[in-house]
């Protein structure tokens, strides 16, 4: 019994191995998903697969990828595959004494057909099992290249739907990835999909790139690089790949750029006059006001939403932790109290929760410090070396950064900290994720 | 920048700045006046470019650091006083010096770290005899480790300062 279950392990493991092979660098590129956590309160629902009527296979099952978001956001409990025994693809095919004895609360149908000029109709409805209750139905009309697209879009209006928060699957990632070793490494910004689809390369370099900021029209990403030897600034256009130096003094670190919520300005550390100051510049002028004079290392500043102050990393008292001044300058307030280490700030849409890195002896986790509850923190991640928060924009999940072995691997998380996802790149480090803003549709 | 400038800087802005009573909170500084080096250096021989591949003390060229620490430690006055007379020696020489962090914390914080562990070789050196215009600090905080293990005994190889000859 043994011996043959290992077999057939290690048959798959081959297959899986072969196919990866096959499908090409793409596939490579693109991200595993682990789910390492569960949640037994999760609403239970049912998407079953969307009927095709017609033509070409499709090169993506849409009810699997929005099956796999749902079960990410820990807030759903999405029916497995294999256990969906009825495949109705509209509302009044819906057999809702199966889905009760499934224990299922919703159920998701849908169908795709040819819409003519290369285009495809996907339509789909929500219904509610135990009220057997239409609660949503929609079409979308897209090329094949963009269903995954239109899967995280119905994820979105089904979880808004039930939930009453506004779906954040169909957003995009940036994050680093450091390929080769050595003086042979190659650093590339790249954006993805929420859940770890359809990588593009946004920036390669030769020399280490950190700290990606998105622009909140989701257009730009402001990065750090040292292919020029020493730190630089770009701001660089996603959808054409162009892209500005902002700062580049030849003089000490220039670093932690961050948009401002108007997309006007960007928040900097600059060390060229000593030790690192946070500073702002107005991108349209390149002015640069400085914000704050001390000896200590100021860094890592975070726009508030409401534009009106800057939350940063500073280790004047000691070690590092977080403070809060006017966007304009003025005196900082310490915010963070609990914890040796407390460095890079990642804060929610309203501005209630701030998610950061607390370091205890050699313990670097992910906390969410809750400000309408006094300043409570809670922990989100199990450590020992994880780094880079990132809100997603609805503030349901976050994105980090973590060790495993040699490489850097990046979680996504539910905001409760219930349900991790490892997202890992085939080949090399990941580090550095940053959640982008809602898309226009 | 030398520590008089520094501090008297320092005083300055608390003459400005109403609010930094409290809040100025003088780091320590890094400690480049400390206890003379225990004179290894010839002071006869002027150094060359060739001493920097042969003499044992320039050969050196790293300097390491305690955790989310700039001071210079004891053992490495000796070739920071090398370093230095040959940069006095040599008036055309340049020296880059590398801050590097390790793993922990988080990467622009160690940036941060990085630069001052720089500086505070620059002002070993400076302090010794070279000059500010001969030294160029960078700083790749945690960017460029040397090892990639997760404990001490990496973390301390990564916690360093490289000096590296851009003019001999």
């Amino acid at each position: 019994m043994k011996p043959m279950r290992k077999l057939s392990t290690r048959l798959a493991l081959v297959l899986l191995v072969v196919a990866a092979l096959i499908a090409g660098p793409a596939a490579a590129q693109s991200l595993n998903v682990d789910i390492v956590g569960g949640l037994k309160t999760a609403t239970p629902i049912a998407v079953v697969p969307f009927a095709q009527a017609g033509g070409a296979p499709l090169p993506t099952d849409v009810a699997d990828v929005i099956r796999n978001d749902f079960n990410r956001s820990g807030k759903f409990r999405s029916l497995a595959k294999s256990e969906i025994v009825e495949t109705p693809s509209k509302g009044a095919d819906i057999n809702f004494a199966t889905w009760r004895l499934l224990k299922q609360d919703y159920i998701t149908v849908g169908r795709i057909s040819d819409a003519g000029g290369g285009m495809l109709r996907v339509e789909y409805e929500l219904w509610d099992v135990n009220k057997q209750q239409s609660l949503l139905a929609q079409a979308f009309t897209a090329p094949a290249g963009d269903l995954r697209g239109v899967a995280h879009q119905i994820a979105d209006a089904i979880y808004e739907k039930i939930t009453g928060v506004r779906g954040a699957f169909w957003t995009r990632i940036a994050y680093i990835t450091a390929v080769g070793l050595g003086n042979n490494t190659t650093y590339s910004l790249i954006v993805a999909d929420s859940d770890g689809y359809n990588p593009q390369v946004v920036a390669r370099s030769r020399e280490s790139l950190l700290s990606p900021s998105w622009s909140p029209d989701g257009r730009k990403i402001a990065y750090v690089s040292f292919e020029s030897g020493n730190s630089a600034i770009y701001v660089q256009d996603i959808t054409t790949g162009s892209r500005q130096l902002v700062s580049a003094r030849a003089k000490g670190i220039n670093g932690a750029p961050n948009f401002s919520p108007d997309g006007s300005k960007l928040a900097l550390a600059l060390s060229y006059q000593g030790n690192p100051e946070i500073y702002v510049m107005d991108l349209g002028s390149r002015q640069e006001t400085r914000l704050t004079t001390n000896l200590a290392i100021d860094t890592e500043p975070r726009w508030t939403p409401d534009g009106q102050s800057i939350i940063f990393t500073s280790d004047r008292s000691g070690r590092p932790q977080l403070y809060q001044m006017p966007a304009t300058g003025g005196s900082a307030d310490r915010i963070t109290f609990q914890g040796q280490f407390n460095a890079n700030a990642s804060i929610s849409y309203d501005g209630k929760q701030i998610a950061m890195v607390q370091g205890n002896g050699n313990v670097y986790r992910i906390a969410i410090m809750d400000r309408s509850l006094g300043g409570q923190l809670r922990f989100i991640s199990p450590g020992p070396i994880d780094e880079t928060p990132s809100f997603a924009p609805n503030a349901s999940m976050l994105l980090y950064a973590a060790s495993e072995g040699r490489r850097g691997v990046l979680y996504a998380v539910s905001a409760d900290g219930l349900v991790r996802q490892r997202l890992v790149l085939a080949d090399g480090d990941v580090r550095e994720p940053a959640w982008g803003p809602y898309r226009q549709r | 920048m030398n520590k008089t400038v520094r501090v008297a800087l320092v005083a300055l802005l608390c003459v400005g700045a109403a609010a930094c009573s409290k809040k100025q909170e003088v780091k320590p500084q890094p400690a480049p006046e400390q206890a003379p080096v225990t004179a290894p250096v010839q002071t006869e021989h002027k150094y060359t470019p060739a001493d920097l591949d042969t003499d044992a003390c320039l050969r050196q060229r790293v300097v390491y650091f305690d955790f989310d620490k700039d001071e210079i430690k004891p053992e490495f006055q000796q070739i920071l006083a090398c370093h230095a007379k040959y940069l006095q020696d040599r008036p055309t020489a340049q020296i880059r010096l590398e801050g590097n962090a390790d793993e922990r914390g988080t990467r622009e914080y160690n940036l941060g770290l990085g630069e001052r562990r720089g500086n505070a070789v620059s002002s070993a050196l400076q302090s010794n005899g070279g000059s500010a215009s001969q030294l160029n600090v960078i700083s790749y905080g945690k960017e460029k480790p040397v090892c990639r293990e997760h404990n001490e005994d990496c973390w301390s190889k990564n916690r360093r300062v490289e000096i590296v000859y851009t003019a001999k």
